[in-house]
């Protein structure tokens, strides 16, 4: 690959295998029923020079309309699960990770899935967002910012994971791109139309854009603003680890919005509130996300930062 | 209409977690164990949460639904060891709040849940009771912040199968929108002024107050209405955006229901009737999508405590 950002665009291998992930959590809808779809009938994320693949992640926690059966397949990717031994007494998740490997991966490996979209819903009011893994993924970034201009005037944010202690093990981190797709705010359990056909459409463009970029043209260096995930802030809680307090009705689905040190952020159960006291002003997201009450996380802060994307042409 | 009088309600019963990710009641009810509350002015009050292991595992149930466990077949029946563990709790709480029917029985039950549905501040009675309805007109010229609707579900005492219908009188406040396993501060204060302008009515009552007899509007039960589904049961379209969040609006005949995922719109044919719990998560397995209600104004006589 010769990179020369004033004048040659990066030369990057065709995107041909591209898989549609549904049902990492088994509650978040609109991925299920997307994906469900596809597996029937595969007309619509067909697209010339590419094989797309439509595949339910979880089926067991589908079944069961749960977020997961064992443990968080989303978080099972690690090195370890995936070469470890122990057959039928694994984690069922575990073992769906491995065989997961097996048909999109090997995870690192030249013969891994070139791009695999995972579908996600969040009870958290972030709108569309899309999940990049890696600030350097100069292919993902330029389909990214392709998405944003094709749906523009709604708008799709890019949340970007690159922390070295928050970053985890997805299952669309077996693909040499991997993008996730978070579409909120959404029940679990609950299949919104609005919702799903925003999930749909963003897929359409995201489509397209791989269809146009293995036919030969060429995306010119651009700017993407990303959204930089900083830290965890989790609940308020007493000695016994019981909640104490509420996301405060002013923060509760101002995802995105700035957070200055001073804002309301929690409110007790008798109506007092708990301030923010970062060093500076952050932009929350996953406010009140149900599945991460667990994951004793009440939001996430992020910073805004611009990210430069080489220009891109296929090898 | 004539005045009517009831016996004071000494004993009242608030229980949270009858589903166990309806979050609202289990942390109002979470929060009174921990401060103690036993009386509240001139009312004893017990509160319970009514699904342990499922508030533990967050989830609305571990076996079977608790709220369908109430009814006079069930609770006689006898328990045998493979029984579901709702079935025996219902027994247990049968036990504690009633027995349904009985003279010993709690004076009222106060039920909290949430649902996904945008149904806001909604009072829920399994049958019509006097008392209940002037707690309901109450709180509906109370809460000046939020509507207020009345719903009532037609169910004879016999059938009837929620937890509310172990006490003497009993109600639930269903609150809504919000994702279950989500604890929202806006929903959880609504649900809080609700129960509190609830108490307020007991004080009042049992001090001797005259309540005006009037007219309650209330939402009835008519009839259920289910996804669109393919040959092997799987769902085929969504709520249409149109209907989607629009609980007590009336719906007319020609007006969108369902849209598919291969872009139909499909359209209410019926009589104009009003939807609620549109698009309740937990009713997805019971397949219902909205349930339809005609609106009734009831007339409810004065009524005082009987001395």
């Amino acid at each position: 690959v010769s990179v020369d950002l004033m004048c040659l665009a990066a030369r990057l291998d065709e995107a041909r295998r591209v898989a549609i992930f549904g049902g990492t959590h088994g509650n978040e809808m609109s991925g299920v029923m997307l994906v469900n779809l596809w597996v029937q009938n595969n007309t619509e994320v067909q697209r010339k020079g590419v094989e797309v693949q439509p595949f339910i992640t979880n089926p067991k926690a589908v079944e069961k309309c749960t977020r997961y059966v064992d443990t968080d397949l989303n978080r099972a990717f690690t090195p370890e699960n995936l070469s470890t031994l122990g057959g039928g007494d694994l984690p069922y998740e575990v073992r769906r990770a491995q065989e997961i490997n097996r048909m999109f991966g090997p995870k690192g490996s030249p013969e891994a899935y070139d791009v695999i979209f995972d579908l996600h819903n969040t009870t958290s009011n972030m709108g569309c967002t899309l999940l990049l893994e890696s600030s350097k993924d100069h292919f993902n970034l330029q389909m990214m910012n392709y998405i944003q201009k094709s749906i523009f005037p709604a708008s799709c944010l890019v949340l970007l994971n690159e922390h070295p202690l928050l970053k985890y093990s997805t299952s669309r981190s077996v693909a040499k791109h991997p993008v996730g797709l978070e579409v909120g705010p959404q029940p679990q359990g609950v299949l919104r139309s609005n919702i799903f056909e925003s999930m749909r459409d963003i897929l359409k463009h995201a489509l397209d854009f791989i269809e146009l970029f293995n036919a030969g043209m060429e995306f010119p260096p651009c700017t993407v603003e990303v959204f930089r995930l900083s830290e965890r802030i989790d609940y308020p809680r007493d000695d016994n680890g019981n909640i104490i307090a509420m996301v405060h009705p002013n923060l509760q689905d101002c995802d995105w919005e700035p957070l200055n040190p001073g804002d309301p952020m929690f409110q007790t159960f008798d109506g007092k509130t708990i301030h923010y006291q970062g060093s500076g002003t952050v932009y929350p997201t996953f406010i009140n996300e149900a599945a991460y009450y667990e994951k004793q996380q009440a939001f996430a802060t992020t910073r805004r930062e611009s990210l430069v994307a080489s220009a891109i042409r296929k090898a | 209409m004539e005045h009517t009088s009831f016996p004071p309600l000494s004993r009242v019963a608030i229980c949270g977690g009858t589903h166990g990710n309806e979050l609202s009641g289990v942390y109002i009810v979470k929060e009174m164990q921990k401060q103690k509350v036993e009386k509240i002015g001139s009312v004893s009050v017990i509160s319970v949460l009514s699904n342990p292991p499922a508030i533990d595992v967050c989830r609305r149930y571990t076996e079977t639904d608790l709220n369908r466990c109430f009814s006079d077949a069930k609770l006689s029946s006898t328990l045998t060891d493979s029984a579901a563990y709702e079935m025996r709790r219902a027994h247990e709480l049968n036990a504690q709040l009633g027995p349904k029917g009985g003279e010993k029985a709690v004076d009222l039950i106060i039920d909290l849940h949430n649902t996904t549905s945008n149904m806001g501040v909604c009072l829920i009675l399994s049958y019509l009771d006097w008392l209940t309805l002037h707690i309901c007109k109450y709180i509906q010229t109370k809460m000046t912040s939020a509507p207020v609707t009345v719903m009532q579900l037609n169910d004879s005492n016999a059938d009837g199968y929620s937890l509310d219908m172990l006490g003497k009188h009993g109600f639930a406040i269903e609150v809504g929108p919000q994702p279950h396993g989500v604890l929202r501060a806006d929903i959880f204060n609504m649900m809080k002024r609700t129960l509190d302008f609830t108490t307020d009515w007991l004080q009042e009552f049992n001090d001797g107050h005259i309540f005006e007899g009037g007219e309650v509007e209330t939402y009835s039960f008519l009839r259920s209405v289910d996804y669109p589904r393919d040959a092997s049961g799987q769902i085929t379209a969504a709520i249409h955006p149109q209907l989607q969040d629009k609980d007590f609006t009336l719906l007319q005949p020609g007006d969108p229901m369902f849209l598919s995922f291969s872009g139909e719109t499909v359209k209410y044919e019926g009589e104009p009737v009003y939807p609620m719990f549109v698009n309740e998560c937990a009713y997805y397995e019971k397949k219902i999508a909205f349930h339809l209600a005609e609106k009734i104004t009831l007339k409810v006589p004065s009524i005082s405590v009987k001395n």
